[in-house]
């Protein structure tokens, strides 16, 4: 295991570069996940609002 | 019978149809992803040359792929937008480039990590890397002048256009960058071209197989969105919010 | 867009491309303190290099090209902004969408006027700077000769940012933003012309690719930037 993570001396770069990779990744996803629920709800109570002026 | 393509441009039929969509390609994309991991970095055997550090390459090439593929694809859209005038496409087109953009700057950063110990320098001025910049500094020229513009119509359609300038010029800039390239030092560095193994081949295809799919699941997250905010007074749009999503986990 | 409307005649278009631009560069020579701008801009760039490298002339001769290229490519970016700033202000670009004669073709001599009264200014003082940087004097011919070709290049291609940009708030930094990129063929083979030449190997390869991207600008672009100027008033 220990070998598996010391990547024959290249530690630093390969898990750099796999690390920020997947940091990337996920973080557009929830970036994208927290804006799509945040606009969900802000058009929600603004419908709500409108109701209850009817 | 021919399939009426119109009507998937109409956001309010595509919204439902992207929220079906969504979970098959965020399966696929998890699936690929790992497989193609675990084939990089524990079934491909170490190579002589450059080491383990030549499993970057796994997940580097993949990104440059993709962040050139996807300007082709918002390009693409861009154009259909601009000529047959659907909100959707350039909605599309809209959501393509953050995550080309993405994966162009996933592509210099790997790059780098890659660079540094195989060239001994983190940044090298190397054709395809230059390109790859230059290909990040488009993307990010698109969606400042889209942010720019307070009018979604015409926002559509001027960054459609830049786009479009944008995929003409690719071409251009790439050959002469690589010319100067030449001319300044020669073609010392290179990445090693060679034929490649099968068993490093593999997972750069799953992985650029796992990175379309990924692109898939944020731009058709990101086209609701733009959808939602751009359609909010439609009737179908205060319909879904009345009675509950089908496709949201909103609620 | 479609140039069939009623334009009388050849000769018509001809003198309606003619009235832009003369009216362009006399529009130019009134705000004589713009055009200066531009040039000032361009010599206190080309003075800083040697202030931050050092005074080695051997090092300022080997920059040298890349830096004067650079400095007036920056020159006429600056001055884009104003390519039809005025004209968006006081409503005249919304009477040339109106008007008979194809959009692109006024674009191409708002363009043209506008590389005559910035462009050129660079073009001529290009050669002083160049002797700042130890340059000699087939050198500054070669220089000369590629700011000839390029600066009408980038005139062409900003056009079309500067089209796009029209009235938005940031204008400038945005305006940069896209064009510089596809500045980069033109300054790649600019400057390289300047050096192939100082290294012996020749100009004629570069200058004759700048010639091509000066047509093939020179075609694409007025259309395009019709196009964006048409979407930007809208």
């Amino acid at each position: 295991m220990a070998v598996f993570f010391h990547m024959g001396g290249y530690a630093l770069y390969v898990w750099g570069s796999y690390g920020v990779m997947a940091v990337l990744l996920v973080a557009e996803l929830v970036l994208l996940s927290r804006r799509n629920k945040s606009l969900v709800a802000r058009l929600r109570s603004l419908r709500e609002m409108e109701k209850d002026a009817e | 019978m021919a399939i009426n393509w119109f009507k998937y441009a109409s956001p309010a039929t595509f919204y439902p149809l992207a929220g079906r969509m969504l979970p098959w390609f965020v399966w696929t994309t998890v699936v690929l992803m790992a497989v193609g991991v675990y084939m990089g970095l524990f079934l491909a055997p170490t190579d002589y040359k450059q080491g383990e550090a030549y499993r970057i390459m796994f997940i580097h090439v993949p990104a440059a792929w993709m962040s050139m593929w996807l300007y082709v694809v918002m390009a693409v859209y861009a154009a259909i937008g601009l000529i047959y005038k659907t909100r959707l496409s350039s909605m599309m087109a809209a959501a393509t480039a953050p995550t080309g953009a993405l994966f162009a700057f996933a592509a210099l950063w790997t790059g780098a990590f890659w660079g540094r110990p195989m060239w001994g320098a983190w940044w090298v001025w190397d054709a395809r890397l230059t390109s790859e910049l230059i290909l990040l500094f488009l993307y990010l020229g698109v969606m400042a002048l889209r942010s720019a513009i307070d009018e979604p119509g015409r926002a559509d359609r001027a960054s459609g256009l830049l786009a479009l300038v944008g995929v003409v010029n690719v071409p251009i800039i790439y050959f002469s960058v690589k010319w100067w390239n030449t001319l300044h030092q020669g073609a010392s560095l290179k990445f090693s071209g060679s034929a490649m193994a099968p068993s490093m081949l593999w997972p750069m295809l799953v992985l650029t197989f796992a990175f379309w799919s990924y692109s898939f699941v944020t731009i058709l997250l990101r086209v609701r969105c733009e959808i939602l905010e751009r359609e909010r007074h439609a009737d179908w749009v205060i319909d879904l919010l009345d009675n509950g999503p089908s496709g949201n986990r909103g609620r | 867009m479609n140039g069939v409307a009623a334009s009388p005649a050849g000769g018509g278009l001809v003198a309606a491309i003619g009235g832009v631009v003369r009216r362009d560069v006399l529009l130019a020579m009134r705000r004589r303190m713009d055009v200066l701008t531009s040039v000032v801009f361009f010599v206190i760039v080309a003075s800083l290099f040697p202030l931050g490298v050092g005074p080695e002339m051997a090092t300022l001769r080997i920059i040298g090209p890349g830096v004067l290229w650079v400095g007036a490519l920056l020159a006429s970016m600056l001055s884009l902004g104003r390519l039809f700033a005025s004209d968006y202000a006081d409503g005249t670009l919304e009477q040339m969408l109106v008007q008979p004669n194809p959009l692109s073709l006024l674009v191409l001599g708002k363009v043209w006027a506008h590389w005559l009264s910035t462009g050129l200014p660079l073009v001529v003082l290009a050669p002083v700077l160049g002797l700042q940087y130890g340059l000699g004097l087939d050198t500054l011919g070669i220089l000369v000769v590629s700011l000839l070709l390029g600066t009408p290049a980038l005139s062409l291609v900003g056009a079309v940012g500067a089209a796009l940009t029209l009235g938005l708030r940031g204008g400038g930094v945005l305006l940069a933003l896209l064009v510089l990129p596809l500045y980069i063929p033109v300054l790649i083979f600019g400057a390289g012309a300047v050096e192939a030449h100082i290294s012996g190997l020749g100009a004629g390869g570069h200058l004759a690719l700048m010639g091509a991207f000066l047509v093939a600008s020179s075609v694409l672009s007025p259309w395009a930037a019709a196009a964006a100027l048409r979407i930007s008033l809208d």
